[in-house]
């Protein structure tokens, strides 16, 4: 896979920043608006689509890595269960922080507001938690699948 | 202690859930310990698993609401229905369990040794894990769309394993293909009825669907497609086409975790019509539909295997012809059901012989498979034209094979024996056709494994084995294992009826037993 | 009559998805037609929580007295299409496996495992 034209790198260039921000708002404001852990990690992960797209696979291994991506997956999945066992006083996947007054502790108010980040307990952190690992693994998805392709298109044209 | 107890069905499927994500930290500090983790791992979970079987085959059944106020608590102040996911595990439910502990710690015990010359060992093991977990979850779980999430984990875990070992040739990954499109299908039926139990009744929870179940034109349409996509997961004929190539094409420890993962779906068959629909439902026609899929799949299996020549599709083929023992088993148990005086006198017996048999043949297929990945080891090939004489280097291999044969094909002093004997026994008083049909099968299987033994084993030294050694020893601990299960079971088996599987068939059958313990006796 | 027409588009979802199953030979047009029945159970999923006359459920904008579709299916659905991603992601790697050993997509030449 070659590079891309002059115009598409300039607009990928432009425009990648401001897809993964707009990804990270609709991880970490899950539970307030639509959206969540899952589906901010997907717009992320578009974001290194393009950038894969636009350079190629040998291009982009000087921007994305598939070892960095391997250790923040790594990092989402232990954070999210060992969430799930510090609540293991009451029951597993408890909800220890909600309504407590601590980190993410306040109640949620009732009626047409415009939100408080600071609520839901627990459930954030393993928003952000999944956020993290979606995006890392769709990352390690992208890559690999692209370097296959590269290496049977390459046999292809030697063949 | 009982803080344990309480915790322990959480605690069962979180140890490996957390274990699975750290193997790559784990192995980014010392490869060879993998293995050796994996295993503590999964025998602690073995450990927890005997700890609840003892409690709970005594009569007291578990409950544990996640993320509740209290592990017990189904139904909050204020509530009618259960709202959170519950765990509901009774006397079926831990029958399997013990069953998925004790197949998937000797895996990774066997794992240890034959995987060794391997790349890439971080991966199978977390897969390894991640299907243990799945399978667990599908067996403790009382709520039917988290039975539809962790059917999805286990099968998606098996299909990357099957094609594991890919880089040689392309036949696992053929096998890992026909196998994914199979499941995802049933998996998707799956959920098409959990919404057809959704959008009727509002409530997930199986014991609240059992308790107000009417039965509608569509819990009818509902019934059919979990009837059909279940057997189908389960191997049974006619949709028995990926059982051979995936057991074959798998890695031999994982082809045995396949097998209990294949009578999890099967476990999942009985549960849903025993409780969930129970009397509601027309027993004799479902009862005889069941009785006559094991019926094909016991002569089909059986005749199909005959005339292989690679060891473990031949495996493959009797583990289809084995599950039709239990189908026609706990199929007369179901055509029955609707009447008392039947039931006693040799309905309970049938379902305790088919129910018997799931734990037989876990154990006996898990040993035959197991000795076919050990003469892989040591030959290269699964050819029964390319093996001969094998018997005089590997003794052990040799003994545990003749022990696996013997319990297959129902020759006393092993547990295969005991369980025929009683489903040709009960069988014959609900249609004798049916167990005249099953002893012959019996006796064609006893047939194709005799072939077997004198392929791989008799015979004089072949000049390309004339070194091979016998196979290491983790190996032969997991074959051993699995050796003194089958013993101990044939030489005992009326108490491990009157222990775990008389208390097993009791909980399925009693269906206001099951409900009661969710909604608390209303 | 007029809110039956999702249950119509799911029962043509299933119905196309399980044809070119069947039909269709190429191992990329059978990942499709299991995308295509997963897309109609999906819909079929998101059908059953409609209410007349309810806003979308969303905590910080719901006014006082009015109705809310069930939300309890969409996050049913959310699972469910987690799960497709996963199941699609692994069928086209071992399709590409496939390619790359066989040196061919079609069934009817990737059939060494017979009998």
């Amino acid at each position: 896979m070659n590079e891309m034209s002059r115009i598409v790198r300039t607009i990928t260039t432009l425009i990648y920043g401001f897809i993964m921000i707009y990804g990270f708002y609709i991880i970490v404001h899950g539970h307030l608006t639509p959206g969540g852990g899952f589906q901010g990690g997907a717009i992320v992960a578009s974001a290194f689509a393009l950038l894969v797209v636009t350079y190629g696979n040998q291009g982009s291994k000087k921007f994305l890595s598939e070892d960095i991506f391997s250790l923040i997956e790594t990092t989402g999945l232990v954070l999210f269960i060992a969430f799930a066992f510090f609540g293991l006083g009451i029951t597993f996947f408890y909800n220890f922080m909600a309504n407590s007054g601590g980190l993410f502790g306040n109640s949620a108010v009732a009626g047409i507001n415009a939100g408080d980040l600071n609520t839901g307990g627990t459930v954030t952190i393993m928003n952000m938690a999944v956020g993290l690992e979606v995006l890392a693994a769709f990352g390690v998805i992208i890559l690999t699948m692209s370097a296959g392709s590269e290496i049977i298109s390459k046999k292809k044209e030697n063949s | 202690m009982s803080s344990i107890m309480t915790h322990a069905p959480a605690l069962v499927i979180a140890f490996p859930l957390l274990a699975a994500f750290l193997v790559p930290v784990v192995s980014r500090l010392n490869k060879k310990i993998l293995g050796i983790f994996v295993a503590v791992v999964l025998g602690f979970t073995l450990l927890i698993t005997l700890l609840m079987a003892v409690r709970i085959l005594s009569g007291n059944p578990l409950i544990y609401v996640f993320g509740g106020s209290e592990a017990g608590l189904t139904l909050p102040s204020g509530y009618t229905v259960p709202i959170r996911i519950i765990f509901h595990i009774d006397s079926m439910g831990i029958f399997m369990g013990l069953i998925t502990a004790i197949v998937s710690f000797l895996g990774a015990i066997y794992s240890i040794a034959f995987m060794d010359k391997h790349s890439g060992l971080e991966k199978y093991y977390a897969l390894l894990l991640l299907l243990a977990t799945g399978m667990f979850g599908m067996e403790f779980t009382g709520d039917i769309f988290n039975f539809f999430v962790f059917l999805e984990i286990a099968s998606i875990a098996s299909v990357a394993l099957i094609a594991f070992r890919s880089n040689l040739s392309g036949e696992p990954a053929e096998a890992g293909f026909k196998y994914m499109v199979v499941s995802s299908i049933s998996a998707l039926m799956v959920l098409f009825a959990v919404g057809l139990f959704y959008g009727q009744y509002d409530v997930l929870n199986m014991a609240t669907i059992a308790s107000v179940m009417k039965f509608t034109q569509l819990d009818k349409i509902a019934l059919i497609l979990l009837v059909t996509v279940l057997a189908m997961k389960a191997g049974s004929v006619p949709m028995h086409m990926w059982t051979p190539d995936a057991y074959s094409e798998a890695p031999a420890s994982i082809t045995m975790i396949l097998v209990a993962a294949s009578q999890a779906s099967l476990y999942a068959l009985f549960r849903i019509i025993f409780s969930l629909y129970n009397i509601t439902l027309n027993t004799i026609t479902i009862g005889w539909i069941i009785i006559i899929l094991g019926l094909l799949s016991m002569f089909i299996g059986v005749t199909m295997a005959i005339i292989q020549k690679d060891i473990k599709r031949l495996m493959a083929y009797h583990a289809v012809s084995q599950t039709g023992y239990m189908l026609l088993g706990v199929g007369v148990g179901i055509a029955v059901l609707a009447n008392p005086i039947a039931l006693e006198t040799f309905g309970i017996k049938a379902m305790e012989g088919g129910i018997f048999h799931i734990m037989n043949h876990a154990m006996y297929k898990g040993l035959l498979f197991l000795t076919a990945g050990a003469l892989f080891y040591r030959t290269g090939t699964r050819n029964l034209n390319k093996m001969g004489g094998l018997g005089n280097n590997m003794i052990y291999t040799a003994i545990f094979f003749i022990i696996g044969a013997a319990a297959i094909a129902g020759i006393p002093p092993f547990n295969g024996f005991a369980s025929k004997l009683i489903i040709y026994e009960s069988v014959f008083q609900f249609n004798p056709l049916l167990s005249i049909i099953a002893m012959l099968v019996s006796i064609l299987t006893l047939a194709s494994f005799v072939k077997v033994f004198h392929s791989a084993f008799l015979g004089p030294k072949m000049e390309q084995y004339k070194d091979v050694k016998e196979v290491p020893k983790s190996m032969l601990f997991a074959m051993g294992a699995l050796a003194c299960i089958i013993v101990l079971f044939g030489l005992f088996p009326d108490l491990v009826v009157k222990y775990i599987v008389h208390p097993a068939v009791m909980a399925l059958i009693n269906q206001s037993s099951y409900t009661a313990v969710i909604l608390g006796g209303m | 009559m007029i809110g039956n027409f999702p249950y119509l588009a799911v029962a043509l979802l299933i119905g196309l998805g399980i044809y070119t199953l069947i039909y269709k030979r190429n191992l990329i047009k059978i990942a499709i037609g299991i995308t295509l029945i997963e897309n109609g159970v999906n819909l079929f999923l998101i059908t059953l929580g409609y209410r007349k006359g309810a806003i979308a459920p969303i905590f910080t904008q719901a006014p006082e007295g009015l109705k809310m579709v069930l939300p309890t299916p969409q996050a049913l659905t959310l699972t469910s299409i987690v799960i497709g991603v996963a199941t699609t992601a692994l069928i086209l790697s071992v399709a590409m496996i496939i390619f790359k050993k066989y040196g061919t997509l079609d069934t009817d030449e990737v059939r060494r495992l017979k009998e």
